[in-house]
């Protein structure tokens, strides 16, 4: 526990000066998009974010693996706080994407884009394992059927983002092909730098959520040892 | 300022207020957390004073 802290400050203040960087290099270096123009500066922000969430989801569903696999009580806790995150990320995901959709196409929402509506369907999916999680008792019951939850809705990520090419939809353009990144190197570093600053933080905050959390399950337990 | 720069302003500051209000709704919890330790101390130490005696 120690030598937690400390790296977690220490990922914590990297996720800061990777964020400062991402947008410097967002508005100073990247050049404007030829087609889009200013408004295509959302997409540095749209896909990490989306990224991320599919990150999460998989985290919380690898930890749910690992809790039916091995029984270990902690993946419980890490499950859900990835569910979690995930989900505050499915948030912003739909939210700067509707922004972004406003600015390029005019509607702030379009049900003929497939990548569209499956995220929205693996994020309604992933909302619905919070009222599942909660309608049981908590204890190793509950536990199992969350996680199990958490395991097939991960499911829904690869169907989500192979979406955008398996429909060839023209509405969502296909940025990253089999030929690379369609952008120019600097456009490109940019977008990386973002996609690690937004991951990063996104890994801090996990961190932060799920100390909080174990630290929640613990008083309790000692509130019920200390009233007996 | 053009509508595209409204936009673009308007997108990174969703991405603020997320994170701004996860720090609220962390802080919150961080303070009740540190409210309810103080108070099973003071359980904990009142349990221990009012066992001593009975132990000796």
């Amino acid at each position: 526990m120690s030598t937690t802290k400390p790296i977690l400050s220490l990922l914590a203040s990297l996720a800061v000066l990777l964020t400062a960087v991402a947008v410097a290099m967002i508005f100073f270096v990247a050049p404007e998009d030829a087609d889009q123009g200013l408004s295509q500066k959302i997409f540095y922000i749209h896909v990490p974010i989306a990224l991320t969430a599919y990150a999460c989801f998989g985290l919380g569903a690898w930890k749910a693996f690992r809790l039916l696999t091995t029984r270990g009580e902690r993946y419980d806790l890490e499950s859900y706080t990835g569910v979690h995150q995930g989900t505050i990320f499915g948030a912003l995901t739909l939210v700067t994407g509707s922004i972004w959709a406003r600015a390029s196409w005019g509607v702030w929402w379009t049900w003929s884009s497939n990548q569209l509506v499956l995220f929205l369907v693996l994020f309604l999916f992933y909302c619905a394992y919070f009222m599942l999680r909660f309608s049981i008792e908590p204890g190793p019951r509950r536990e199992r059927i969350s996680a199990v939850y958490a395991l097939f809705g991960v499911a829904l990520v690869p169907v989500s983002f192979l979406a955008i090419r398996l429909a060839n939809d023209f509405i969502h353009p296909t940025v990253f092909t089999r030929d690379g990144p369609q952008m120019t190197g600097k456009m490109f570093a940019a977008f990386c730098v973002s996609w690690a600053a937004i991951t990063l933080l996104a890994y801090v905050m996990y961190r932060v959520e799920l100390a909080g959390k174990r630290t929640d399950a613990n008083l309790r337990e000692l509130r019920e040892a200390l009233a007996r | 300022v053009s509508a595209a720069e409204k936009y673009v302003a308007a997108a990174y500051a969703v991405f603020l207020v997320f994170v701004l209000a996860w720090l609220v709704i962390i802080a919150t919890k961080l303070a009740r957390l540190e409210r309810e330790t103080g108070e099973l101390v003071r359980l904990a130490r009142s349990g221990a004073a009012t066992g001593e005696p009975g132990d000796g």
